[in-house]
């Protein structure tokens, strides 16, 4: 009885390991699949120009210094990458874009869902189901209206068109969702009343009192608003397609670069996009527990 | 009583801080988004040719529309008529083609990843690479895949492919009508799966364990748990990824748009979505009409809150009508 018992216990846990293994074999090979295209981009990004040719998929090999000097020097190729790819122009305009856009999502947003919890007021609940409902409209649907309106106020094609780009995202209506969700389930509203006793301003508790509690919330959805908005490519590229190249942020330099056919410098393009995602991939290296977890708590995208 | 009229005095105070910390987003959404929206609306309802508001501005009333859904006399509005009906079809291929399968993917690891009977080794790694992708900027992945499989011999696959001697010519993987659109298929699901696990995952997280443990105890087999107990309750959250999805399908621009070789003009026009038509209509590079553009991006926007309604159904759908039609 003990025996066929062991012996059933012993089929049970066979079947479970062969399971485990599947498993193991299958995310192995997404693992692959996930990271063979950016080992090509980067392993290409170290090899010349003829040793693409002969083979596209290889090992790394020592041509990162020539392929750099081709990307920065102006005297390489006529110039062209220094004057149509200007690595530092690129990442400083994103740098500020999504930097500036970053905090006033974040900051905003707590302020609008710190309004809506702590507060009453007539108009609170439409104020709510608004933002609930306008969470899914997308930049494509109004884009039209948009180009054409800053072009009107003259915020398009130059310096100016940043306004257009940073300001909107202090209306973050995800992110607000967010907020109201942790506000609602980590902040005591008998902290606002007892400042409120201590002679604090109502601005001010905001800042020292609610800011503080809010942080990790912060933190979670700067990650994402930082990465979006560094990634994006379709608003930047309406409003700043005819813009001076030391305009344009990262993404449309690259697209820059794709496009110049004529170029067929593969070494130093494998190095354009290996450097236009370096940035994003090492936040992601450093914080990937974060933001794992913070996907499903306010992302919502397509 | 006194006390009772300072309370009231002061609520009355308080709600005006309410109003001041919700007014920026108001403002700014009022000016950025809301406006733009109305303005979309109306400028589909003018013959617009110019870049600025100055150029030929007339109210034709339902033209664009009848010109993108019915094509007209001039061979303007025919050849509009067949890019955007186009550009819807290839919009519906190139979105089911890829969440079709990213939405099998997709569960299937999220119930593996979140199994407590079977553990897959390593999953914590697993998770940070298959979400990797999500968070490398379009125009970069839309670069390194169009590397790879670009036409010319210098492509990476095709000058692998040739210098193994499996081809003598390289293959037109970007040209092709077909073979373009299962690279975007594939781009987008290779970006999305990532992304729609971690939903799907956290939905799962949130049942019972209890209920998984009766199961097992009635001898409840591994499919069967999973669409008697795991789907019915992960229904919410899965027609959220799927409307989700749905909306973000059907704007789908970067990867399509920067899917192509040569000049910015140059896209493939298998790969000619709703958004990369709109896009096209309102730049510099094709022939500028915010009336045609503006119409488009409204039909688009009706498809997509129809399609989002339709879905949402399923939802409601569940145990309380049944309830009320045993009982009718």
């Amino acid at each position: 009885m003990a025996d066929s018992y062991n012996q059933s216990n012993k089929a049970y846990r066979r079947s479970l390991m062969t399971h485990s293994i599947i498993r193991l074999i299958v995310c192995i090979i997404l693992t692959i699949i996930c990271l063979f295209p950016i080992y090509v981009i980067v392993t290409n990004a170290t090899r010349t120009n003829s040793e693409i040719i002969d083979s596209g998929i290889g090992f790394f090999s020592g041509a990162l210094g020539k392929n750099w000097d081709t990307i920065t020097n102006p005297e390489v190729y006529g110039g062209f990458f220094a004057s149509s790819f200007r690595l530092w122009d690129g990442y400083r305009n994103s740098l500020i874009i999504a930097g500036c856009s970053t905090i006033l999502t974040v900051f905003f947003s707590g302020m609008t869902a710190y309004g809506l919890v702590v507060y009453d007021f007539k108009g609170k609940k439409f104020a709510m189901n608004f933002i609930l409902a306008v969470m899914m409209v997308p930049m494509q649907v109004v884009s039209t209206g948009f180009l054409q309106f800053m072009i009107q106020i003259n915020l398009y094609g130059g310096p100016q068109a940043y306004i257009a780009l940073i300001l909107p995202s202090i209306a973050a209506p995800a992110v607000v969702f967010y907020m109201l969700q942790y506000m609602r389930s980590s902040f005591p509203l008998e902290i606002v009343e007892a400042a409120r006793i201590d002679g604090c301003g109502e601005f001010r508790t905001f800042m020292q009192i609610a800011l503080p509690i809010f942080k990790p919330a912060f933190a979670v959805q700067a990650i994402f608003a930082f990465v979006t908005s560094w990634n994006n490519f379709y608003t930047p590229s309406m409003l700043l397609g005819t813009a001076d190249t030391s305009l344009k942020t990262m993404p449309m330099m690259v697209q820059t670069v794709l496009l110049a056919d004529k170029l067929s410098d593969y070494g130093a393009r494998y190095l354009v996009v290996t450097l236009s995602i370096l940035p994003v991939v090492v936040i992601y290296l450093i914080l990937s527990k974060f933001i794992i977890k913070g996907v499903a708590l306010g992302a919502v995208k397509g | 009583m006194a006390n009772a009229t300072t309370k009231q005095h002061k609520m009355v105070s308080y709600s005006k801080y309410g109003y001041m910390f919700i007014a920026p987003f108001f403002i700014i959404y009022a000016l950025f988004m809301f406006y733009p929206l109305i303005n979309t609306i109306r400028l589909s309802f003018f013959g617009n040719q110019g870049f600025s508001t100055k150029g030929l501005n007339k109210f034709v009333g339902l033209e664009n529309y009848a010109n993108l859904l019915f094509g007209g006399d001039s061979a303007f509005a025919q050849s509009n008529h067949d890019l955007f009906i186009s550009s819807i079809g290839n919009t519906f291929i190139l979105w089911i083609g890829n969440f079709v399968v990213q939405l099998v993917l997709s569960l299937l690891l999220a119930v593996w990843f979140s199994d407590v009977r079977i553990k897959t080794p390593g999953n914590g790694f697993f998770k940070v690479v298959m979400y990797m992708p999500n968070i490398i900027t379009a125009a970069s992945v839309a670069a390194i895949f169009l590397m790879i499989f670009n036409d010319s011999g210098y492509g990476a696959l095709n000058s692998f492919l040739v210098g193994a001697g499996i081809t003598n010519e390289p293959i037109m993987f970007v040209s092709n009508e077909w073979s373009a659109r299962i690279i975007v298929m594939m781009v987008q699901t290779w970006m999305w799966f990532g992304n729609t696990m971690l939903l799907l995952m956290s939905g799962i997280f949130g049942i019972d364990p209890s209920i998984y443990e009766a199961a097992a105890i009635d001898g409840s087999s591994g499919p069967s748990t999973f669409f008697r107990i795991t789907m019915p309750i992960l229904k919410p959250i899965f027609i959220y990824v799927v409307i989700t999805s749905l909306i973000g399908g059907l704007q789908m621009f970067d990867i399509p748009y920067m899917l192509h070789t040569g000049r910015a003009n140059n896209i493939n026009p298998a790969l000619r979505t709703v958004a990369v038509y709109v896009y096209e209509r309102f730049t510099t590079g094709g022939v500028r009409n915010y009336g045609l553009s503006a119409a488009a991006s409204v039909i688009l926007f009706i498809i997509t809150l129809i399609l989002g309604m339709v879905i949402n159904k399923f939802n409601t759908d569940s145990t309380a009508p049944k309830k009320k039609r045993k009982k009718g």
